[in-house]
């Protein structure tokens, strides 16, 4: 075998990198599963506060806000590290480097830069724009993106609010995103974000059915919508599937058709490549939020980048075991899992063309849904005959 | 009989056609066009393409300048395959001043007008895969097309407005070893091709954009006098380096690609084989590039005898023409450029009608315009 010559800076790059990695993984472990360290620290607050006689009900609210915050801080975090490694891997797909200078390695204080700037910009507000529609699109965007965090499991038991409903609950939520961008298409005022918004509406409306339709096969082997509870079903341990865990992505066809029309409908209801005609930036200038500039823009921005996320680690809790695997604590495997979902939708954006939009709702109502109900179908056959 | 009228409630109802102005200054219009469209819901009804916008008047100029000074105004019409622009207009004097090049002129003339070419359907490559919505393939072609600039810098100093071609010749002899350097940049760049068709012509989403998209018929195509790959797409074989081949053309072996449907896909798969072709090309220039003189003996001041002349040659974009007067003077009486990109962009009109927002991109795209020679 002969190995590869690196160079010097190869060398130091694999250097650095597994170095990150490291230090990753020893801080996983160190800190452990999350839910006992967090239960450590509250009780010891609560202590505190029983001592100095704080009312149980200030306590409650503070737990909400401490809650609210720790989502908001997540979702902004995590969407500044997404938007620099979509700029990386971009690159790399390009042959380019990608940002480089910003913050010394490798450019990782790009989006924090651009973070100040889009906050610092003049916030204008076109002549013809509808000024309280106009402002109130960004927020109703991406409220209910925040709010779907809420039923999120980072992992065993690492969950705000453990709804019983809790896919249906992310489902109906995220689906108001949509208003938003019906609002920034009407409110701004222009031709293209009005056949921009007009284009989303229709596109993330179709796009709902086969998606919620998708995960209907998983429900009726869980037999539960509590996403912590699908997760858990996945970590049992298997009798007929030998050398594979135990995750709905490896049972076949039924798992598989799920998966794929699952991932197809959420890349549609990011409008991502290759289903970005909303803000299609060669037809439409840039869609929907063509009139949106600096702080309003970025909540766009935020929203669009919170609902990769969301999406891939539904995909991660629904179809990859959650938080699922050896030695490292449960969160960690499902940032790993949600992270490589979000690199399959880097990489489909990267590569792929756009598609049309009458096309875009055939694939969704002739190929898609169709074959949805086929999945359910089998399922409940398989479900009956075991 | 009594023909009875049932009056439907709200039949008088009706939609209303919105007008939506494609540019000038919109992402994909590639450049300055402005495009008037009428819109029905997403579907066109009509089309209206309005140029002017970069209209800089090298007709009206060329009248002020001498033969020689206008060579490098030519370079600024098609700004993506200069070196065609500077070749038709040394033809265009050659012819009226009656004089022949050596031979190695006309061969290093034919490298860098196929260099040229490569480049130039590079750029519509990268750039229709933006207007498909595709990012990525601009960035490779742009790599490739970084190579060939690299060559004519060493060749004629400039990446842009090369000035290179000249009249009774060319500027200077290659460099040493340039030779090499191109023969090294066509094996890299033959093992590209797969790698485009990987990535873009391959894919189902950009087949079903362009496949039976903006057809224009071999009827329409010669009605509106559309040249060059667009004619080609449509299946009708003309190229004016078999046709009339200039610049010892005839010496080469190479084939002419033809679509035959005459919609988006046949004009980019034209486009594609094109480069293949233009790459044999040079490769048979390079192989038979004979030694000698690269200019022939030309008077210091040109003054044509009296008439006037029709040169012109297939550009990337088509058949590019010029029709110059001379009153035997040092400065042309009239000159006239018969610019492809304008007279292949009258029939977006035409092919537009009825077709969706987006497929108005990807047509454009398509007949690939250069908005420096639609203006002049």
């Amino acid at each position: 075998m002969i190995l590869p010559v690196w160079t010097i800076g190869q060398k130091r790059a694999a250097g650095v990198l597994s170095g990150v990695i490291a230090a990753a993984v020893g801080i996983a472990l160190a800190v452990g599963e999350l839910p006992v360290r967090i239960a450590q620290i509250w009780e010891s607050v609560l202590g505190l506060a029983a001592k100095k006689a704080v009312p149980a009900i200030v306590m409650d609210i503070a737990s909400m806000v401490i809650q609210c915050s720790v989502i908001i801080g997540f979702i902004s975090v995590a969407v500044m590290f997404m938007v620099w490694w979509e700029r990386k891997v971009s690159a790399h797909m390009q042959s380019r480097l990608g940002p480089m200078e910003t913050g010394g390695w490798h450019g990782w204080a790009q989006t924090i830069a651009d973070a100040i700037k889009l906050l610092l910009k003049e916030d204008i507000v076109p002549e013809h724009a509808s000024p309280w529609v106009h402002f109130l699109a960004p927020v109703v965007t991406f409220v209910p993106a925040f709010l779907c965090y809420a039923a999120l499991p980072f992992g065993d038991k690492t969950i705000s609010v453990d709804l019983d409903v809790g896919i249906l609950y992310i489902f109906a939520i995220s689906g108001i995103s949509v208003l938003g961008i019906i609002m920034a298409g009407w409110g701004g005022g222009n031709k293209y974000s009005m056949l921009g918004g007009l284009r989303a509406a229709a596109q993330s409306v179709s796009y709902e059915i086969p998606r919620v339709l998708s995960v209907v096969p998983i429900l009726m082997i869980a037999g539960s919508m509590k996403l912590t509870a699908i997760a858990a079903y996945q970590s049992e341990p298997v009798s007929w599937l030998p050398f594979l865990p135990k995750w709905f992505i490896f049972y076949p066809f039924i798992g598989q058709v799920s998966f794929l029309i699952f991932l197809i409908c959420s890349v549609a209801e990011t409008n991502r490549t290759p289903f970005d005609i909303a803000e299609a930036e060669s037809e439409l200038v840039a869609g929907f939020h063509t009139e949106y500039s600096g702080m309003k823009f970025s909540f766009f921005f935020l929203a669009e980048y919170a609902f990769v996320f969301l999406s891939s680690g539904m995909t991660a809790a629904l179809f990859l075991g959650g938080g699922s695997g050896p030695l490292l604590p449960s969160w960690f495997w499902f940032l790993i899992k949600t992270f490589a979902v979000v690199f399959l939708f880097l990489w489909f954006r990267w590569t792929f063309p756009r598609m049309r939009v009458d096309r875009l709702m055939e694939f969704c109502w002739k190929f898609l849904l169709p074959w949805s109900f086929v999945n359910i179908l089998v399922t409940g056959a398989w479900l009956i005959l075991r | 009989m009594t023909t009875e009228v049932i009056k439907i409630k709200g039949a008088d109802l009706q939609t209303e056609e919105m007008i939506l102005n494609l540019g000038p200054q919109h992402p994909s219009t590639h450049g300055v066009l402005r495009v008037i469209l009428k819109l029905d819901g997403e579907v066109i009804i009509a089309a209206e393409p309005e140029v002017g916008y970069l209209h800089r008047g090298t007709e009206k100029l060329a009248e002020n300048r001498t033969y020689p000074q206008m060579l490098v105004i030519s370079d600024r019409w098609d700004y993506l395959s200069a070196m065609s622009n500077n070749l038709v207009w040394c033809l265009a004097v050659e012819k009226l001043l009656q004089i022949k090049p050596p031979e190695k002129a006309d061969h290093l003339r034919v490298i860098m007008v196929e260099l040229n070419r490569i480049a130039s359907h590079l750029v519509f490559f990268g750039t229709y895969g933006i207007d498909i919505g595709a990012y990525t393939p601009f960035l490779h072609a742009f790599r490739e097309r970084e190579k060939i600039l690299d060559l004519f810098e060493e060749v004629s100093g400039a990446r842009m407005t090369y000035n290179y071609i000249r009249i009774g010749g060319v500027m200077a002899d290659l460099p040493a070893d340039w030779v090499g350097k191109c023969r090294s940049f066509l094996e890299w760049m033959k093992d590209r091709f797969p790698e485009y068709d990987t990535l873009l012509t391959g894919n189902p989403i950009f087949q079903d954009r362009t496949k039976g998209i903006g057809v224009l018929s071999q009827a329409q195509a010669i009605t509106y006098g559309v040249t060059g790959p667009n004619l080609r797409g449509s299946g009708i074989n003309f190229d004016l380096r078999k046709d009339e081949p200039y610049c010892s053309y005839e010496k080469f072996k190479f084939d002419v690609p033809t679509g035959a449907n005459g919609d988006c896909w046949d004009r980019y798969w034209v486009r594609i084989q094109e480069m293949k072709e233009s790459v044999k090309i040079v490769e048979q220039a390079l192989d038979g590039l004979p030694a000698g003189e690269t200019n022939a003996k030309v008077p210091r001041i040109l003054r044509p005898p009296m008439g006037e002349t029709y040169a012109q040659i297939e550009a990337p974009r088509g058949s590019l023409g010029i029709y110059t007067i001379s009153d035997a003077n040092d400065k042309p009486y009239r000159v006239h450029v018969r610019a492809p990109s304008f007279i292949n962009l009258t029939m977006l009109q035409e092919i537009l009608v009825g077709q969706k927002v987006s497929d108005v991109v990807a047509t454009l795209g398509s007949i690939d315009i250069v908005l420096g020679e639609v203006d002049r």
